[in-house]
C-alpha cells in the first residue's frame, strides 16, 4: 500500500466501504429476519417488535414443522433430485464436452453449433410440455433424465479440456490408453476444479428447480421441496386470510420457518460454494 | 450417373470407417446427441402446431392445417388485447430492469475493488452473493410475506413503506398493479446484483496497476482514474454483458413473474412467457400458445443475432 493516500481518496474509500457494506448487510437481512420472525411470539411479531433479533422466543413452530410429514418427504425428494440429477447432468456434460473438444471429431463445428444454438432459441413452453408428456416425463426419473444439461456448462467444460496440453494426451496414447481411460484418468483428474464448479452449478439449479416439477409431476409423494413450499405458501395465505387461527405464533412465522428449512442446506454448503463459483464465473469469460 | 452414386457410397463408407475405427469417441458424443435430440430438437417439430387447429387426440400431424390463423388471433383477433399487453409488459419490465438493474453490479464491483481490507471485502462480497443461490420460491416467499398487509398482520416491508409514507395503510402492494414492476425489479436486484458484480470485479482486477500509478503521477483524481483507466479497462466485459442483456430482452425472469403476480396485477405483470403459460397450457389453447411462444423465440433469437452483429461492428468482441 502506498503511504500518501490523498484526503479525497480516503474519503472515497470510506464511502465505498459504507455503501457496499450496507448493500451486503441488506442483502443478507431478510434471511436473518426470517429466522428471527420464525421463532418470535405471535403478539410480538404482529405488533411489529421483531426487527433483527427474535422477541418472546418460542420454538413451537419448529415442533409443528418437525411433525409435517409432507415437508420431510419433499425434502428427501429434493435430496434425491439433487444427487442423482447432478450426477446425470455431469455425466452428459463431461462426455459431451470431451468429444466436442476433439479436433478429429467429424462435423465438429456442426455439433458445437447445435449445442450453442440451444442457448439462443427454444421451441417454447407448449411444444416442450407436449413433448415431455408424450415421452412420459411425469415421474421422478423423468425429471432427472429430461432436465439439467446446460449448453453453457458444456462449453465451459470443453474449453477446460482443450486447455490441457496436447503432449500429455499423446504420452497417454503411446502408453495404450483408449478414449475412456483418457477421459477418466487424464482429463477428469486434471480438471477437478472445473468439474467441482460445474457440479455446484448443477446442484444448485436442481435444488432450486420449481416450474417443470410442478407442471409435470403427477404423484404428490414425488414433489420436490420447492413445489411443496410454494403450495404451502399459497394455501396457508388463503387459510390465514379467511380464518386466523389462535396460536402462540403468527401464521407468518410458520411460512418463515419453512423458508428457513429450505435455506439451511444452502447455508451449510455455501462456504464451499463461494470458494468455487467465483472461479467458474470468471471461466465463463474465457473465449477461444 | 452410376459413377456419382459409387463415389457417394465410397464417401459414406469412408466416414463409417473413420467412425468405427474411433468408435469410443463417438460413443462419448452419443449421450449428448440423443439428449438434445429428444429434449430440444424434437420439440422444435412440435412448433408445427402453431400452424394447426391442434386437437390433442389427433396429434400434431393429424390436426388440420390452418396457416397463420393462430397468429392472426394473436395479432388482431380474440387474444390481441392480452397478447399486446404481454408484449408491452415484457419490453417495459426488461427496459426498467436494464436501466435500474444493470448499473448497480458495476457500481458494486467498482466499490468492492476500492476496499483494501481483504477480510472486509470477502465478507461483504460473500454476503451479497448469497441471495443468488436461494431459489425463486424462497426469495418470492420472503418478499410476499414481508409485504403482507392484511387486517391481522402487517409485514415488515409494508410497515416500512407505510411509515415513510410511500403507501397508504390499506394498500396491499402485492395485489396492486401499480407496484408490481418496482417489486419485481427490486427483488431482482436483491437476488442478482451481488452475483452479477463478480464478472465486472474480475475485469477491474485484471487492469494493470501500472496504469493507475501512471495516472496518479500525472495528477489525476479518483474520478479521472475511473473515467480514463477503469472504464476503458472493463469495456470489453461491459460490451459483452450489454449484448447478453439485449439478447435476453424477452426472457424476463419467468419463474419470478409467476411466483409474484396474480389476477389483480396482470395489467402490468403479464409477460409473453406467462401469457403462453396461461393461454396455452392452463387455458386449453395450445396452438395459440405455441404461436405466441414461437413469436417470442424468433424475436428473442433476432435480438441475440442483432446485438452480436452490433457488438462486432463497434468492437472486436463477439459471442461466437
Amino acid at each position: 500500500m502506498q503511504i500518501g493516500l490523498s484526503r479525497s481518496e480516503r474519503a472515497f474509500k470510506i464511502f465505498a466501504l459504507t455503501l457496499v457494506g450496507g448493500f451486503s448487510l441488506l442483502a443478507f437481512f431478510p434471511v436473518v429476519y426470517a429466522f428471527s420472525a420464525s421463532i418470535s411470539g405471535k403478539i410480538a411479531y404482529e405488533t411489529g417488535q421483531v426487527l433483527i433479533t427474535p422477541v418472546d422466543t418460542t420454538f413451537e413452530v419448529y415442533e409443528l414443522i418437525y411433525l409435517d410429514k409432507g415437508l420431510w418427504i419433499s425434502f428427501i425428494n429434493t435430496l434425491f433430485y439433487t444427487v442423482f440429477g447432478t450426477a446425470w447432468s455431469l455425466f452428459m456434460t463431461i462426455t459431451g464436452a470431451y468429444a466436442l473438444g476433439k479436433r478429429r471429431l467429424l462435423f465438429r463445428r456442426t455439433f458445437n453449433f447445435l449445442v450453442v444454438f440451444t442457448m439462443w432459441f427454444s421451441a417454447g413452453m407448449v411444444p416442450l410440455f407436449l413433448n415431455y408428456t408424450s415421452l412420459g416425463v411425469d415421474n421422478r426419473w423423468g425429471i432427472i433424465v429430461a432436465f439439467g444439461v446446460q449448453a453453457f456448462n458444456i462449453i465451459l467444460m470443453r474449453s477446460f479440456f482443450e486447455a490441457i496440453p496436447h503432449e500429455i494426451e499423446e504420452a497417454a496414447r503411446i502408453d495404450g490408453a483408449n478414449e475412456f481411460q483418457m477421459l477418466l484418468s487424464i482429463y477428469m483428474p486434471m480438471s477437478k476444479a472445473a468439474v467441482a464448479t460445474i457440479a455446484l452449478f448443477y446442484a444448485t439449479s436442481r435444488w432450486n428447480g420449481y416450474f417443470w416439477a410442478r407442471m409435470l409431476l403427477q404423484n404428490s409423494t414425488e414433489l420436490p421441496l420447492q413445489v411443496y413450499m410454494r403450495i404451502l405458501i399459497e394455501n396457508f395465505r388463503w387459510m390465514f386470510d379467511d380464518m386466523p387461527p389462535d396460536l402462540a405464533y403468527s401464521p407468518d412465522s410458520y411460512i418463515f420457518a419453512v423458508l428457513i428449512v429450505s435455506i439451511i442446506p444452502v447455508l451449510i454448503v455455501y462456504p464451499y460454494i463461494s470458494r468455487h463459483f467465483a472461479k467458474g464465473v470468471n471461466l465463463g469469460g474465457v473465449k477461444e | 450417373m452410376q459413377d456419382e452414386l459409387d463415389r457417394e457410397q465410397n464417401q459414406l463408407f469412408r466416414v463409417l470407417q473413420i467412425i468405427l475405427n474411433d468408435y469410443r469417441l463417438y460413443l462419448l458424443l452419443l449421450p449428448i446427441v440423443i439428449w438434445y435430440g429428444l429434449w430440444f430438437y424434437k420439440p422444435l417439430a412440435g412448433l408445427l402446431i402453431a400452424f394447426k387447429n391442434f386437437q390433442p387426440n389427433l396429434g400434431a400431424l393429424g390436426s388440420d392445417f390452418v396457416g397463420f390463423a393462430n397468429f392472426e388471433t394473436l395479432i388482431n383477433g380474440a387474444f390481441a388485447p392480452q397478447f399486446w399487453r404481454a408484449f408491452r409488459n415484457t419490453f417495459v419490465i426488461s427496459l426498467y430492469g436494464f436501466i435500474f438493474g444493470f448499473p448497480i453490479p458495476i457500481i458494486l464491483a467498482l466499490f468492492f475493488s476500492e476496499i483494501v481490507n481483504n477480510f472486509l471485502r470477502n465478507v461483504s462480497q460473500t454476503l451479497s452473493y448469497l441471495p443468488h443461490f436461494l431459489s425463486e420460491v424462497t426469495i418470492t416467499g420472503l418478499v410476499l410475506t414481508m409485504l403482507r398487509n392484511s387486517e391481522t398482520s402487517t409485514g415488515i416491508l409494508s410497515s416500512l413503506l407505510i411509515n415513510i409514507g410511500l403507501i397508504e395503510e390499506t394498500t396491499k402492494v402485492v395485489q396492486n398493479a401499480d407496484y408490481f414492476r418496482p417489486m419485481f425489479i427490486i427483488t431482482g436486484i436483491w437476488k442478482e446484483a451481488g452475483y452479477s458484480s463478480i464478472v465486472f470485479f474480475a475485469a477491474i482486477m485484471a487492469i494493470s496497476p501500472v496504469l493507475y500509478e501512471a495516472i496518479k503521477v500525472d495528477g489525476g483524481n479518483k474520478l479521472q482514474e475511473i473515467r480514463y483507466v477503469t472504464f476503458p479497462g472493463m469495456a470489453p466485459t461491459l460490451i459483452i454483458m450489454i449484448v447478453l442483456r439485449i439478447g435476453r430482452m424477452l426472457s424476463v425472469g419467468f419463474e419470478r413473474v409467476i411466483l409474484l403476480y396474480n389476477a389483480n396485477t396482470y395489467e402490468t405483470a403479464d409477460t409473453l412467457a406467462t401469457f403462453v403459460l396461461r393461454i396455452g397450457l392452463e387455458g386449453g389453447n395450445p396452438a395459440v400458445g405455441a404461436a405466441a411462444g414461437m413469436f417470442d423465440s424468433i424475436i428473442g433469437f433476432g435480438l441475440v443475432v442483432g446485438a452480436n452483429f452490433i457488438s462486432r461492428q463497434i468492437s472486436d468482441t463477439s459471442l461466437w
